[in-house]
Formats: structure tokens, C-alpha cells, sequence
């Protein structure tokens, strides 16, 4: 498991590096406009142009990798430059100095989407599997008035006013929900989502309300909806790793409470545990959570990085502590992919980026997941037509076998491909694929080619055969089939027949040796039989008619 | 005053002011196994909840083993339906017995190896010692319900709450259901179940609780399953006190 999860991690890093390559290409090309560094400031000592290096192939990518790797364990030195000046810049050498923090204002802003990664990573784990992705998104909206009113009393965009107006919205957005439900019929999703749209709503007449007014239109409130990373101070970088840092705490020191609480509330509350205090702890956890995301994710897609990391880790592990981990993994990656493609997107909003990152990292897990991922069904179906074409086949030398009394053992391809139903090629395919299983040899003898089952693949030909009829004497001994209805529902089970349910049905039916149709069922002592190449006495019929 | 393992006066229970359950007096007696009768919507589970704090008292005292249940509360093993937890959630059959432990282990303790000896124990006992690191959606329903089982055996309470324990299980989960139970008793154990099926409930339990909103009968099975008295409890004569706890509702 955690070898496939270092592949995993592995690919998903390669892979994102090579899809920013591809993705950027084009504003690579159009060379001047990419630049380094948001928003750009005051006045600068002057463009200092730089020399366009060779192009990023994909063959490059672990390159970055590697870059990114070492950016993030060496925090760098350099003196902030002044990125604004940066003119034009060839993709790699964006991002190598993305990530290796040369710059002030891209420290903050990846530490910020390191902190946000980890925290909604980790409350977003707990939403997913309390089914409150819902609850989630509309916390996220209902704190939008509470920022425009922040901003209204403290007159600037003051970090902490801004904090606290956006907590009371939330708050005030959640136990409006309750209340409504409360009181009247209406079900939760319907209050959640007037609550959400309410708020939301109120949010944008203040902030509109807020950009009309003279000092309106630099208050930065613009960036609360859809997110920039570029825009975070010192202040709030640190408000969200003082958030990061106690939800790791309180999930690590609680991990049993709020797991309990999470799975079994019931239980927890027969064994005496205060479940209430642990519920209002984590949801208040999640509401600082999206409150100091907000500036970076912005109020419409905070939601977003509650669930997608979250759900990716869902496919990924059937453990609450592993998704926990991987989450907050994904959270990471995908909130850093989204402040590096924002800045080199030249101030795109960070928000839909992050979204679109952790998006793909689900696209990722959703095809490649080892047990929840389509890629995975697929193949395992793919392996278990292999082996049901290859059991057929099995079949149907034993049925030209059966038909001459099992004399001799080799059996002719053109017999064979008469017998299938199906031209000599194909049923020399079919042969050359059970050669390939290790279950038959074929003898050439001049123009004539003969199928010749090896001890293994005879056991298994007379398994498939012997569930086969076990399956159809049981429909008609004990379901009250009629014989001539039984063989197409026989052709599916005795694939998928296991060992346990055949040594119940043969007790069952007292050891049989013929089925409906009167044909033997192959048993231990058959298989001995075949190998001195005798054809045998029937023993007598274990077989009984309904009725009789 | 003797410390019965669950004593409740005048115990009355009420979901949004609806009445489910009305003025039950209990003493129960140390070391049987108790069977919950009762038709549907006659409070049966609400009982067992109430008697834990899972849902709030509107009237009336429990003590258990002579105390409030709060602080009784790590002599008390709950096993709940098994409908009321999602069994996608990410956890394997060991995580889930291991949350038996819970009780035990204050605030921040940590899970010691004997706990999850305990837990593996419990598991045995229940057969199902194989599946430890199953994850419990790959579970048939029977299984799911040993795992419950286990979950409340690794407890090591003194009282056992049971809702439900035989609903959707294979008839040889049922026996060994039942036989753990009386192998508990038998170490005088106290377990009460709520049960549904009427002719097991006879051969099942020692003594029988009738309920239908009110406590119609408790004691010994030979006793209680009578005619009469099931005829009261599931017949029609109660339904006056639905309509009228309907009514309090309307008149809100």
C-alpha cells in the first residue's frame, strides 16, 4: 500500500509538472506578458530583461520536480527581489523561482497555501465523511457579509475585523439554518441552500455597496469572492497557519473523539463522551478555517477545498487516518499548483486554479485509485473476461472428449473450432492463449495440430464442467427448474462458482455423477481416469428427477 | 437501597413534546437476559436510549447500578442498529471494535496493546477474529452486526443495551448470537434486547419487557408471555394515547 501510494504521489507530481507545461505553452509563447509577481509595485530600478532559454519539453518536467522537492525542504535565502520588474520569463524559470521562494510575496503566498492545504485538507476529511459538504459550502457563503462589515467598521482591510465579522456571519448562517429547520417542515438542504444564497446575496450588495464608495475601489474586498493568493499580508499568512497549526493539534490530541463522533454518535454518547462540546469544536475549527481561507481561495470556491482533496483521499484509503494525511497532501499540491499558476497567469483569481489542481488530482484518483478507480475495475474485468474466454475454451475440449468417450487425449484444432463454433484461426488463438496460461500444449504432427491439456488445465476444465452441472441439478432438484431452463444460467455461475458453495451444493445434492441431461459430472476420481486413458463404467446415478 | 443494574421511575420520554414513551417504572434484577417486546413506534429503542442520555428525559429518574448513568457510564455496553452508522465510513472491523475501548481511556489516553487485546478477544468470541482488517462495507449484514457485538464485548461492561441485535442477520449468526448472550449471563451479566420476533422471544429470554408506549408487563417469560398480556400490547387498546399525544403536537 505504501509502496502504490509513493507511485501514486510520484505520478500525480510528475504528471501536474508535464500539465502545466502543456497548459501553459501558449502564454509561454506570447513570451513578454508572463511575468513573475502580483500586483506589480511602485517604481523599479529598471526591466531587467532576461535571456529565453530553451523550452520546456516533457521530458524536462521531473526536472521541476526535483526543483520543487528541494524548494520546499531548503527554504531559500535569496533577498526578495523585485519580481515586478521581472519582464519575461520562460516557464521553467518561473516556476524554479516560484518555488524556490526567491521572491517575499511568493513565500507568503505558498505558505499560506501550504497552511490552507492542511487545514482544509484536514476539516475537509470530517465534512466528507459526515456527509456536511453541503453545511460546508454554505458556511463558506454565509461569511461573506460578515467581511464587507468588517471592513465597514474597522475602514480598511483590517485582517482581524475582517476575521471576526466573517466568524459572527457564519455562526450567525448556521444557526439561522438550525432554527429553520427547527421550526418548521422545511428540510435541512432547502435551508442550507436559502441561507447560502441569502448571504451570499446580502455579501455582494455590501461589497458593491463598499467598491461605490471613494475609497472604495482600493479596499481589495473584490478578492474575497474569488481568491488571491498574491494579495495575502503577513498578518493573515499567519492567522492561517495559527488555524493550521490547531486543527492539526486538536485532531491529533482528539482523534478518538471526533472519529467516534463522526462514525457512531450514539455510541459515543453511551460511552459518556461529551459529543456535543466535540461536534461545536470541529465545526468551529472549520468555520476559521474557511474564514482565513477566504483571501486566498475566495467565499465561492473555499467549499471546493473542503471536498475535493478530501474525496480524492477517499478513493484512495479505507482508513480515517490515512485520508486525513493524504488530504491534507492534496490540499497542499493543489493549493500551491493554484498560487504558482496564478502568479504566472499574471494575476489570475487564485480560487478557480486551486479548484481546477485539486480537480484534476480526483481525475487522477478517480482512474487510477487501486481499489475505488475505473482504470483498476477495468482491468480487473479485463482479466476476468481473459479468464472466463480461456475457460470456455477449456470446455470445449472436454466436450470433444466427452463426445468420443474420452478416448485418447490430444484433440484436433479443426475438431475444436467445429466444436466453438468459431473459424480455425480463432480456435487456434484460443489454444495458443491457454498455452500461454499454462494449462495446454500443442502437437503438431505434420498438417494436423492437436490441443493436449497438461494435468493443470484438465483439473481446470473439469472444474468449470463439474460447476456447471452441479449448478444445473441443483436448479432442478431443489429450485423445481425445468431442465431445459437451466443451462444459460449454468454458462454464467460456473465462472464465478466458489469452492465453498461447490462443496455445499454437492452435500446437498448427495454426491451426484450425472446432471439434468444425463452427462457425467467430472469428479476427483474422473480426472484420474483421463490420465491412464481408459474410458469408464458409469457409476450409478446419483441423479434424481423432481418429483420422483 | 439495593443497586439494581437499571432502576427507572416514572421515566418519560418525548421527541418535539410527542410523547413516545409515558411513566415507566423498572427495576431491573441482576444477571438475565431480558427481551424488550413491543410493537412498532412503542418506544422500544427510545428506552434504551433514554436510559443512556442518547436522547433527553422529559420526566422522571434511571440509575444504573444505583447511580445516574453519567457516572456509570463505562459499566454500560451499547450495541446500536446497525442502520444508524454509515458502513462506508473509512474504518476496518478493528478500528470499530477498538471504539469499545474508548470509554476507558479518558481524554487524551492513548490505545495500549491490551486494549487491542481486548478487542481482539472480542472478536474471537464473536468469530470474527479473520476479518480485523476487513473494511466494514465488505461485510455481510450478519457480520456487521457480530462486529457491533464485539465492539460492545470489548466494553466489558457489567449491563448490556441491545437494539436490535437480531434484525437482518443469518440464522446461524442468530444462534451464535444468543448463545454469546447467555454465556454472558452466565458470568451474571444483565442484558436487555429489543427483540421483534415472538416465538424466539420465548425461548430467548429469562424475562420479558412488554412496551407500548406505556410499560405493560415486566417478568418472567412464563409469566408474562401470555396471551393476555401480548394481546394488550400489540391489540388496539393503547392507541388512545397515540391520538392523544398526536394531539399535543397540534396544539403546539
Amino acid at each position: 500500500m505504501t509502496a502504490f501510494f509513493e507511485y501514486v504521489a510520484r505520478n500525480v507530481v510528475r504528471r501536474l509538472g508535464s500539465f502545466v507545461g502543456l497548459a501553459l505553452a501558449p502564454c509561454r509563447s506570447a513570451g513578454k506578458r508572463c511575468r513573475i509577481g502580483l500586483p506589480r509595485r511602485g517604481a523599479s530600478a529598471g526591466p531587467t530583461k532576461l535571456v529565453e532559454s530553451a523550452s520546456v519539453t516533457w521530458a524536462e518536467a521531473p526536472r521541476y520536480v526535483v526543483g520543487l522537492a528541494l524548494a520546499l525542504l531548503v527554504v531559500s535565502s535569496a533577498r526578495a527581489a523585485k519580481i515586478g520588474d521581472l519582464e519575461s520569463l520562460d516557464f521553467g524559470e518561473q516556476f524554479a523561482r516560484f518555488f524556490t521562494l526567491q521572491d517575499e510575496i511568493v513565500r507568503l503566498a505558498l505558505l499560506g497555501s501550504v497552511f490552507l492545504g492542511v487545514s482544509c485538507g484536514l476539516l475537509g476529511s470530517f465534512i466528507v465523511v459526515r456527509k456536511l459538504s453541503l453545511f460546508g459550502d454554505t458556511l463558506s457563503h454565509a461569511v461573506l457579509p460578515g467581511v464587507a462589515i468588517g471592513y465597514l467598521v474597522s475602514g480598511y482591510k483590517d485582517p482581524v475585523a475582517i476575521f471576526v465579522g466573517a466568524t459572527l456571519a457564519g455562526l450567525l448562517g448556521t444557526v439561522l439554518v438550525q432554527l429553520i429547520k427547527k421550526t418548521t417542515h422545511i428540510k435541512e438542504d432547502s435551508s442550507l441552500g436559502m441561507v447560502l444564497a441569502g448571504f451570499y446575496g446580502l455579501g455582494v450588495v455590501l461589497m458593491n455597496r463598499i467598491q461605490a464608495m471613494p475609497t472604495g475601489t482600493q479596499s481589495g474586498l473584490d478578492k474575497f469572492l474569488f481568491g488571491q493568493v498574491a494579495a495575502l499580508s503577513s498578518v493573515e499568512v499567519w492567522m492561517m497557519g495559527g488555524v493550521a497549526l490547531a486543527s492539526i493539534l486538536l485532531v491529533t490530541v482528539f482523534y478518538r473523539q471526533f472519529l467516534l463522533g463522526s462514525f457512531d454518535v450514539g455510541f459515543a454518547r453511551g460511552l459518556g463522551l461529551p459529543t456535543g462540546l466535540f461536534h461545536y469544536l470541529l465545526m468551529l475549527l472549520l468555520a476559521f478555517t474557511v474564514v482565513v481561507s477566504l483571501q486566498a481561495v475566495g467565499a465561492v470556491l473555499v467549499s471546493a477545498m473542503l471536498v475535493i482533496p478530501a474525496a480524492s483521499a477517499y478513493l484512495l484509503t479505507d482508513r480515517m487516518h490515512r485520508m486525513l494525511i493524504i488530504a491534507s497532501v492534496f490540499g497542499v499540491l493543489s493549493g500551491s499548483l493554484g498560487a504558482f499558476l496564478s502568479f504566472f497567469g499574471n494575476s489570475l483569481p487564485t480560487g478557480p486554479l486551486m479548484v481546477l489542481a485539486s480537480s484534476f488530482v480526483f481525475c487522477l484518483c478517480f482512474f487510477l485509485s487501486p481499489r475505488h478507480g475505473l482504470f483498476s475495475r477495468w482491468r480487473k474485468r479485463k482479466t476476468r473476461d481473459h479468464r472466463i474466454l480461456n475457460e470456455n475454451t477449456l470446455k470445449a475440449i472436454y466436450h470433444v472428449r466427452e463426445e468420443r468417450g474420452f478416448v485418447g487425449e490430444g484433440v484436433g484444432l479443426s475438431q475444436l473450432a467445429e466444436r466453438m463454433g468459431e473459424t480455425a484461426e480463432e480456435a487456434k488463438r484460443r489454444v495458443r492463449e491457454l498455452v500461454s496460461a499454462g494449462l495446454c500444449d500443442i502437437q503438431e504432427s505434420g498438417a494436423k495440430s492437436e490441443a493436449l491439456l497438461n494435468p493443470d488445465g484438465w483439473l481446470r476444465a473439469c472444474a468449470v464442467i463439474r460447476n456447471h452441472r452441479l449448478w444445473e441439478l441443483y436448479l432442478t432438484n431443489q429450485a423445481a427448474y425445468e431442465p431445459d431452463h437451466v443451462h444459460d444460467d449454468a454458462e454464467v455461475i460456473e465462472h464465478v462458482l466458489g469452492e465453498d458453495t461447490v462443496r455445499r451444493l454437492e452435500r446437498l445434492l448427495d454426491y451426484p455423477s450425472q446432471d439434468p441431461h444425463g452427462k457425467l459430472i467430472p469428479s476427483l476420481a474422473d480426472l484420474q481416469r483421463s490420465l491412464v486413458k481408459t474410458p469408464s463404467p458409469e457409476p450409478p446415478s446419483g441423479y434424481r428427477m423432481p418429483g420422483s | 437501597m439495593s443497586n439494581f443494574p437499571l432502576e427507572a421511575h416514572d421515566l418519560t420520554v418525548a421527541y418535539d413534546r410527542r410523547p413516545v414513551i409515558y411513566g415507566v417504572d423498572v427495576q431491573v434484577p441482576e444477571g438475565k437476559l431480558i427481551g424488550i417486546l413491543g410493537p412498532n413506534g412503542a418506544g422500544k429503542s427510545t428506552l434504551i436510549k433514554a436510559v443512556m442520555g442518547i436522547v433527553p428525559k422529559s420526566g422522571g429518574w434511571v440509575k444504573v447500578f444505583g447511580k445516574p448513568f453519567e457516572r456509570n457510564a463505562a459499566r454500560v455496553g451499547y450495541v446500536p442498529q446497525r442502520e444508524s452508522v454509515d458502513w462506508d465510513f473509512p474504518v476496518n472491523v478493528m478500528d470499530v471494535v477498538l471504539m469499545g475501548r474508548y470509554g476507558k481511556l479518558g481524554l487524551t489516553g492513548r490505545l495500549s496493546s491490551s486494549d487491542r487485546d481486548a478487542a481482539a478477544d472480542a472478536l474471537e468470541k464473536v468469530g470474527m477474529l479473520p476479518f480485523a482488517k476487513r473494511q466494514i462495507s465488505n461485510l455481510s449484514g450478519g457480520q456487521q452486526q457480530r462486529v457491533f457485538l464485539a465492539r460492545a464485548l470489548a466494553q466489558e461492561s457489567d449491563l448490556y443495551l441491545m437494539d436490535e441485535p437480531f434484525v437482518g442477520v443469518d440464522a446461524a449468526t442468530e444462534a451464535a448470537i444468543i448463545e454469546l448472550l447467555r454465556e454472558l449471563k452466565s458470568r451474571g451479566k444483565t442484558i436487555l434486547a429489543v427483540h421483534h420476533d415472538l416465538p424466539t422471544a420465548q425461548t430467548y429470554f429469562d424475562m420479558l419487557l412488554l412496551l407500548n408506549m406505556r410499560l405493560v408487563a415486566f417478568g418472567p417469560t412464563e409469566e408474562v408471555f401470555t396471551q393476555e398480556l401480548l394481546q394488550k400490547t400489540y391489540g388496539g387498546r393503547l392507541t388512545i394515547l397515540a391520538e392523544v399525544a398526536d394531539q399535543r403536537v397540534q396544539r403546539k
